[in-house]
């Protein structure tokens, strides 16, 4: 690891004072110290924010819905009673990740801000990574690419967004409460990654000195007949080779609407409105669950050892839809 | 070591040596900051809680709490298996909560720590934990039981051990190579029986 100094802050404004180009803030550190022990990222300063937990630490019902703070643990956000039984597709996204202790360790915030497991990316002993190293290339295009991305690429990148909990977060509209050097703003949750294209090195819109506070998710008749579904190599403690997270209304059998995010398939959290249109209306079958896959991988691009993806991730989605539909709630 | 001979920690020791003299040129001192604001970031004093002992420590702010423990008090119980919080092994708990020592970084360690050392009372009573593990025969070469242990006793007390198949999955961030994983099951169902009746 890289020498870095490490602040402590005591209050929100200390912590946006202290950020440069060069530092990173601490909430949970399973990314972040990761990443500095391979030397990945090198920051100079890290402020940990773990202090202004009494404040960004509490989740809330609100008029709206719910109001996660961005220091809320996984582990207990996974746990709370409101989100395993109102909102299940953040609960479930939540608990499917990671492993306890990790999940003990990692705040909300921290999660969606999760950085690529592409391996190029994660080895600097391989110069190409556009990511890492803006112009050096990328390795994974025409090297090992089993676990990349199909949705969302570029020719610079398809490192796969590797994280579950935006997924559910998109699906249901969620917004980011921000605060920075330039006061406190909100972004829809699909506004804060950007897609690779010409710049994968820029992963999101926050700017220096930015900080999330808050996660807002809307309510709505959607979000008890809600799941995450995440296919993996391995039963546990695996990241998604695709996934799907969903959430119904239903009525008489009729979809009036429908929520999609697709995990492990994309270079960000991916929406899939395409998939949301088709089923609108329609009576929920595996015909048009099939229909609505289609059109969510219509625009697929896989490369050597990926092309699987496109109808595993059809197939996710397909059986994540019809298991909403038949939920008792 | 005794004259003339190698044993294993000292060949590691004398080894990492040669690393950091040559081979190895980044592993540099802690810088000091360069902005006149900030306090010199060289050296931290951290003040911790492991195991009921306070203790004062300087460190590096590269410190992690697993090489703190294992390094500066030497408290070798927590295990450094692959050190980027993949297999489990550094578990321990800080504030009686399960996490990995390895990722946590020991300047921003703020509640108590427990460690394997910690678990026994002064009699030398095992934990029940440590003793369903015994009588399961949960371990083969014993690498990851300190971790496999402190884990498992957060698993029964988040309520997560109430069957085996949740067991396995709130257990899963706990590897084991000689794949004990079968008595290590059992163990935990074992002790969570034995706490509970």
């Amino acid at each position: 690891m890289r020498p870095f100094a490490y602040l402590s802050a005591e209050t929100p404004k200390s912590a946006i004072a202290a950020s440069t180009a060069d530092t990173q803030f601490l909430a949970g550190g399973t990314t972040l110290i990761d990443l500095m022990k391979l030397e990945v990222m090198q920051p100079e300063r890290l402020i940990d924010i773990n202090p202004l937990h009494a404040r960004y630490g509490r989740i809330e019902r609100t008029a709206e819905g719910l109001r996660l703070g961005a220091l809320v643990r996984m582990a207990e956000a996974a746990d709370d009673p409101v989100l395993r039984g109102e909102y299940p597709v953040l609960a479930q996204a939540l608990n499917f990740a990671a492993s306890p202790q990790l999940r003990n360790m990692a705040t909300l915030g921290g999660n969606v801000l999760q950085r690529t497991r592409c391996n190029y990316f994660r080895d600097p002993s391989y110069r190409a990574c556009n990511k890492r190293e803006p112009g050096s290339g990328c390795a994974a295009i025409a090297g090992l690419n089993r676990k990349h991305a199909v949705l969302g690429v570029s020719e610079r990148c398809i490192a796969t967004y590797a994280g579950d909990f935006a997924q559910a977060l998109i699906a249901l509209d969620a917004s980011v409460d921000v605060t920075g050097p330039k006061g406190e703003r909100r972004l829809r949750f699909d506004q804060l990654h950007r897609l690779p294209a010409e710049s994968p090195h820029l992963e999101t819109t926050l700017a220096q000195g930015e900080l999330i506070t808050a996660f807002s998710v809307p309510g709505g008749p959607w979000t008890r007949r809600s799941l995450y579904l995440k296919i993996r190599d391995r039963e546990s403690f695996a990241f998604a080779l695709a996934s799907a997270a969903v959430a119904l209304d239903v009525e008489n059998g009729e979809v009036n609407d429908a929520r999609i995010g697709l995990g492990g398939v994309a270079t960000v959290p991916w929406r899939a409105r395409e998939a949301e249109q088709i089923l609108k209306g329609k009576v929920l079958t595996q015909a048009t669950a099939q229909a609505a896959a289609e059109a969510a991988f219509a625009r697929a691009q896989s490369r050597a050892h990926n092309a699987y993806k496109p109808e595993l991730g059809r197939r996710t989605l397909v059986r994540a839809l019809m298991t909403a539909a038949a939920l008792e709630i | 070591m005794a004259d003339g001979t190698v044993d294993r920690r000292g060949f590691l020791s004398a080894t990492a040596v040669a690393a950091a003299s040559g081979l190895v040129p980044r592993t540099a001192t802690a810088q000091t900051s360069k902005d006149p604001e900030l306090p010199t970031a060289g050296k931290l004093p951290v003040a911790l809680s492991v195991n009921g002992r306070e203790h004062q420590v300087v460190v590096d702010p590269r410190r992690t709490l697993l090489d703190l423990l294992r390094d500066d008090l030497g408290l070798t119980g927590a295990k450094k298996g692959c050190d980027h919080g993949q297999c489990g092994a550094c578990t321990v708990l800080v504030g009686g909560k399960r996490v990995l020592a390895c990722l946590t970084l020991a300047a921003g360690v703020r509640e108590a720590v427990t460690t394997i050392e910690g678990l026994a009372s002064v009699d030398g009573t095992l934990h029940p934990m440590q003793e369903a593990f015994i009588q399961e025969d949960a371990f083969q070469c014993g690498y990851c039981t300190p971790g496999q242990i402190l884990s498992a006793i957060a698993c029964v007390r988040e309520k997560h051990a109430n069957s085996e198949q949740e067991i396995r999955e709130y257990m899963s961030g706990n590897i084991c190579r000689c794949a004990a994983y079968p008595n290590i099951v059992k163990a935990i169902a074992r002790a969570k029986f034995r706490t509970e009746a």
